[in-house]
């Protein structure tokens, strides 16, 4: 007997149902909240225009986000360069080094930095004894502890795509630029990071995204004053029971990252992005 | 050709920052040696006191518990309906898988906070808040993405003809899967199967909004701890928790390597 669609769907169903019933279902239910609760109508939105604080939060998330992607994506071009030319063993230990802290917990990570960071911490204890600073840095509870926290975590993000872009690049096409006379740099700037543009987009789209709604790094290092919207939503719903502004921001916040996922979805597949490492 | 001195010096920055991104973890060992009674580096001498504390204490215990059966279960689940969804998907190969195959991995890109805010919607009628069965249910949503990846690269790289071949041979459908299929893409399984439980043992913003008294899994206890930044326990608890995940890392690696000379 035939059935009338392919029989690879039965496969797909479970798996399908989950994430439809589990997960979209209820995020549209999310989107259904921040236009019904407290009462139907678009006044959740409307906030937007009134409160500064709203305001403030979406500045600050745009402004982290785009200085750590930028950080994150030059660091990344710069290891994913060095990967792409190391012999055999040496790149299976640098892909080796970076999957490792692509996988450790970021929760592992905070404390650390917590250690690092603070007033008695040891990078600022360090620079004491040293001489080079006579008071501590402040680098808690402000942006710059942040973003330290932030680009650390997102560098393995933007090596993956960038690697996989460059792996694909054919090597004639560098030679054949030298031996007709292009230097170094000229074959740099004009022919390998153009032929790398598709890696270098979807990477910063990637890092970009995942920064949008990062949580953990900005709550803890931030110590409340460096308020992002994830943190915020958590506040809204945990805290205050205000679920229909919460609601409003994750619309904001779903849709800016569906808008960026399309865009990054033709410069390269997610699969891509993150499958990027087999060697 | 020997390479310039700038390459050398691109390459020699490139192995710093790698070290970079590893070394500050590796902080949280020397603060769970230490011998006083606050978050402090060691100074004159190294006490396991803290791990003595974590491993008997009967709250880090039952985390450490919850945590290990929530993440092997969503593992298990995940990898099953990940790589029968892959395999699936591989079948039918037309435009319409491709688009099925995008919203599938939107867990990976959708925030955890949002996720955090539709489960707990969810959960609550249910009665599923603080329940073993929601944890490991949102976990498995979360994590079957990276199996469906991984066992999607093995796939493309296996034979089809092999598939028409035993079936041609006689073989059912059910028995092609099991004595075929499965045994060619063991390694994006496994792979699969390690990443989907990492992912479930650290994941805690989900956790935050799900759990209240009666499960507390690992990172739920320590973001307490993170939070109150006071007991050396939690530097242990870290160390612990991310052993864990660097062992199952080092089995996939090993595996892989494995797979890779046996080709």
């Amino acid at each position: 007997m035939r059935l009338p669609v392919n029989s690879g769907w039965l496969l797909v169903l479970p798996f399908l149902l989950l994430v439809g019933g589990l997960f979209l279902g209820p995020i549209l239910n999310v989107l259904w909240i921040s236009v019904t609760d407290p009462a139907l109508g678009l006044e959740n939105y409307a906030q937007l225009g009134s409160s500064d604080t709203l305001r403030r939060i979406l500045w600050t998330t745009l402004r982290v986000c785009l200085i750590c992607t930028a950080f994150s994506v030059v660091l990344g071009y710069w290891i994913a360069y060095a990967m792409v030319h190391a012999k055999g063993p040496a790149q299976s230990r640098m892909l080796g080094l970076l999957l490792v802290s692509f996988w450790i917990s970021v929760l592992v990570r905070t404390f650390s930095w917590l250690m690092l960071l603070g007033r008695n911490g040891v990078v600022n204890s360090g620079l004491e004894s040293l001489g080079i600073i006579s008071a501590p840095i402040p680098f808690m509870r402000n942006e710059l502890g942040v973003l330290i926290g932030m680009v650390h975590y997102m560098v393995p993000y933007a090596v993956l795509p960038i690697f996989a872009a460059m792996q694909s690049i054919d090597g004639r096409v560098v030679q054949a630029s030298r031996s007709l006379g292009g230097s170094g740099a000229q074959t740099f700037w004009r022919i390998y990071l153009p032929l790398t543009k598709p890696g270098l987009v979807a990477a910063s789209l990637l890092v970009f995204i995942i920064n949008l709604g990062f949580y953990v790094i900005p709550a803890v290092l931030g110590g409340g004053k460096v308020l992002m919207v994830a943190e915020y939503i958590s506040v809204q719903v945990l805290v205050t029971l205000q679920w229909g502004t919460a609601a409003m921001l994750a619309a904001i916040l779903l849709f800016g990252v569906l808008a960026l996922m399309f865009l990054m979805s033709r410069f390269m597949k997610l699969s891509t992005v993150f499958g990027g490492a087999r060697t | 050709m020997k390479p310039s001195l700038p390459a050398k010096l691109n390459t020699g920055f490139a192995w710093v920052l790698l070290v970079v991104l590893i070394a500050p973890a590796l902080v949280a060992i020397p603060v769970s040696l230490t011998p006083k009674t606050f978050l402090s580096f060691p100074t004159d001498e190294l006490s396991l006191q803290y791990y003595r504390e974590l491993f008997s204490s009967p709250e880090w215990l039952s985390s450490f518990w919850q945590s290990s059966v929530i993440g092997l279960l969503s593992t298990l689940l995940a990898t099953s309906i990940g790589t029968l969804c892959a395999i699936g998907l591989w079948r039918v190969s037309s435009r319409a898988a491709e688009v099925v195959r995008s919203v599938l991995l939107l867990p990976l890109v959708i925030p955890p906070i949002i996720a955090a805010m539709a489960f707990s919607r969810l959960y609550v009628p249910l009665g599923l808040i603080d329940s073993y069965t929601g944890l490991i249910l949102a976990h498995t949503v979360l994590s079957a993405p990276l199996v469906l990846i991984t066992v999607s690269a093995s796939l493309a790289g296996f034979d089809p003809r092999l598939e028409q071949a035993s079936r041609n041979l006689g073989a059912s459908n059910w028995v092609t899967m099991r004595r075929v299929i499965i045994p060619g893409i063991k390694p994006g399984i496994l792979a699969g199967a390690v990443f989907a439980f990492i992912s479930s043992w650290d994941e805690i913003v989900v956790t935050l909004f799900l759990s209240k008294f009666s499960v507390y899994t690992l990172p739920r206890r320590m973001w307490n701890g993170i939070r109150e930044n006071t007991d050396p326990t939690v530097a242990a608890a870290a160390v612990v928790l991310m052993a864990v995940t660097l062992v199952a890392f080092a089995i996939w690696a090993l595996a892989s390597r494995r797979a890779k000379s046996a080709e």
